[in-house]
C-alpha cells in the first residue's frame, strides 16, 4: 500500500520513521510540508528527506506544493498531519477535501477540519468509495474510535466522559500534589515543553471541547458545533480550591462530558473522587464510555507524543489496507 | 423515611402497594430476625423516599390495607452533593448566596468551608446542598449556576455519572 503524508512536524515525522523501520507493507510515495514536497512512485527515500528537514527546514523540492503532492503523487492513502486550526480548519481542510475527490482514502491527525466539516467530509467520503478515518484526533495513542467501532460494536454509547487534555491534566495535578498556583503549574508546564506559549487553547478547555465535539459526531452523529459545547477552563482555579477537594478525598481535573439523553454537551473542571479511573496522573488521558451492554469501560493512555500519536495513524492505515486495500 | 413492621404473612406484599400509590421510591427492604424478640416474628424495615407533604397519606393508606407500623423514622433532607466556588465570595455577599438555597424550602446549605488568602484575592469555598429528592437537587445547582454566573464566580460540580 502506498501512501503520502502531509505535514513534517512531530506527528509527520514520528509515521514518517515508524512506517520506514517497521516491516508493514507501506511505502511512503509522497511527502509534503508547508514549504515544500517529493514525490516518488516506487517508493521515497525517507531517511535522507528527514535529515534534509532537520538540517534545511523543509523536506523536498521547493517548486512543488502540498497540493501537487495531494494531486500528482501515486497513493492509496494521504496521511494529513498538517497543524490544527479550530477557527477555519485549513489548510487541513482543503487537503482533505482534495484527496477525497481523487478517491483517496484519508487519514488525519488533523481536529480542525472535523470539529468544523465532520459530516461533509463524511459524506464527501462515502460518496467516492473511500474512508476517513481520524483516531489520532482524540486521546491520542487510545485506540477510542476503534473501541467504539468494533469493540462496542451494537452497544448504545449513553455517555461518555474524558481527560482529552493532557496539558490541564499536568497543570491540574501538579497543583493538587505540590500545592503550586496555577501561574506556577503553568509555567512548569511550560518548561517541559507541554503547554504552548499561548496556552489559552488548552487552558481554556477549547482543545478539549473540540475533540469532544468529533467523539460526539462520530458517535451520535447529531452534527454538534464547537458552540454548543459549554466550556470553562481551568484557569481560574486555585490552590484553595484543590485542598478543598482533597479533604473530601476528591480532586479537581477538567473532564470533557457528552450526554445526549440530558442534551449536554459540556467541558468544565470538575469534583471527582481521586479513587475514579478517570484521575490520571500527568499528561495522561483517560475516557470513560457508558453503554447500555458492556457498562462502563475506561481506556488510559498517552495523549500526545510523535511516537505515540504515529500508533494511532498507523492503526487506521493499517485497517484501510485490510478492509479496502490489497497488500503491496 | 423508614417504616418497620411485623413479617406477619401477606404484610410485606401490602405494604408496597401504597408505597408506590404515594409515589413513593423504595430504596431497601430489610427482612432481620431480632434476637432480642421473645415471640419468633421478623422485623421489616423498609427504606423509601418520599416527599414530606404525603407521609400522611401514605400511613392511613398502609393502615387501611391493615399494615402495622411500629415505627417511621425521618430522614428530611437524603441528597448530599458538594459543590466548590471560586471568587470573590464575601464582595458579592456569601449570604445571600447561601440563602438562594435554603430559601427553596427543598434544599439547604449544610456545611461551608472557606480559605481567604489575602484581602482583595478571590476566595475559594467548599459547600456542602442537602435536598430532599435527586430532581431538588438537580434545582438547587442550576440556582447556584445562576447565582455564579451573576456574581462572576467560579462554580465546579462534582463529576455526576448517569448509571
Amino acid at each position: 500500500m502506498k501512501i503520502a503524508i502531509l505535514g513534517l512536524g512531530a506527528v509527520g515525522k514520528g509515521v514518517t520513521e515508524m512506517v520506514a523501520s517497521k516491516d508493514l507493507g507501506i511505502s511512503i510515495t509522497g511527502i509534503a510540508d508547508s514549504k515544500s514536497g517529493c514525490i516518488d512512485s516506487s517508493g521515497l527515500n525517507t531517511k535522507s528527506i528527514l535529515v534534509k528537514k532537520q538540517k534545511k527546514g523543509f523536506c523536498g523540492d521547493k517548486a512543488l506544493s502540498a497540493e501537487d503532492v495531494i494531486k500528482k503523487a501515486d497513493y492509496d492513502v494521504l496521511v494529513e498531519v498538517t497543524p490544527t486550526n479550530a477557527t477555519t480548519g485549513e489548510p487541513g481542510l482543503s487537503y482533505i477535501r482534495q484527496a477525497l475527490k481523487r478517491k483517496k482514502h484519508v487519514v488525519t491527525s488533523n481536529k480542525g477540519p472535523l470539529a468544523l466539516a465532520y459530516k461533509e467530509l463524511q459524506t464527501l467520503a462515502k460518496k467516492n468509495g473511500v474512508a476517513l478515518r481520524f483516531e489520532a484526533t482524540v486521546g491520542g495513542a487510545i485506540p477510542i474510535f476503534h473501541t467504539l467501532e468494533h469493540g462496542l460494536a451494537g452497544n448504545e454509547i449513553l455517555a461518555i466522559f474524558g481527560v482529552l487534555n493532557g496539558t490541564c491534566n499536568y497543570i491540574l495535578t501538579r497543583m493538587a500534589d505540590e500545592g503550586l498556583t496555577y501561574e506556577q503549574a503553568l509555567l512548569e508546564a511550560r518548561e517541559m515543553g507541554y503547554a504552548e506559549a499561548d496556552p489559552t487553547y488548552d487552558v481554556q478547555g477549547i482543545d478539549a471541547a473540540i475533540k469532544l465535539v468529533i467523539l460526539a459526531n462520530t458517535i451520535w452523529g447529531d452534527g454538534v458545533k464547537l458552540d454548543d459545547v459549554n466550556r470553562t477552563g481551568i484557569d481560574l482555579l486555585t490552590p484553595d480550591a484543590l485542598k478543598l477537594a482533597e479533604e473530601e478525598d476528591c480532586t479537581i481535573r477538567l473532564i470533557a462530558e457528552a450526554i445526549p439523553k440530558k442534551k449536554l454537551l459540556r467541558v468544565a473542571p470538575r469534583i471527582i473522587e481521586k479513587s475514579h479511573p478517570l484521575v490520571v496522573e500527568g499528561t495522561l488521558n483517560a475516557i470513560t464510555i457508558e453503554t447500555d451492554m458492556a457498562k462502563e469501560i475506561t481506556l488510559i493512555g498517552k495523549g500526545a507524543g510523535s511516537i505515540e500519536t504515529a500508533s494511532a495513524i498507523i492503526g487506521d492505515l493499517l485497517y484501510i489496507r485490510d478492509r479496502y486495500v490489497e497488500r503491496a | 423515611m423508614k417504616l418497620e413492621m411485623k413479617d406477619s404473612p401477606g404484610q410485606l406484599v401490602a405494604a408496597l402497594k401504597p408505597i408506590s400509590e404515594v409515589g413513593g421510591n423504595i430504596i431497601a427492604v430489610i427482612h432481620q430476625r431480632d434476637p432480642h424478640s421473645a415471640d419468633d416474628t421478623l422485623n421489616v424495615q423498609i427504606v423509601l423516599e418520599l416527599h414530606e407533604g404525603r407521609i400522611n397519606e401514605l400511613v392511613s393508606l398502609l393502615k387501611a390495607e391493615g399494615v402495622h407500623i411500629q415505627r417511621i423514622g425521618k430522614e428530611r433532607l437524603l441528597y448530599r452533593r458538594t459543590v466548590i466556588m471560586i471568587g470573590h465570595l464575601m464582595h458579592t455577599d456569601l449570604s445571600d448566596t447561601i440563602d438562594r438555597i435554603d430559601r427553596t424550602g427543598f434544599a439547604e446549605v449544610s456545611e461551608l468551608s472557606m480559605s481567604m488568602p489575602a484581602i482583595n484575592e478571590r476566595s475559594s469555598s467548599r459547600l456542602t446542598i442537602k435536598s430532599v429528592t435527586q430532581n431538588d437537587m438537580e434545582k438547587a445547582i442550576a440556582i447556584l449556576r445562576t447565582v455564579a454566573h451573576e456574581k462572576d464566580l467560579l462554580l465546579i460540580e462534582p463529576l455526576e455519572e448517569i448509571s
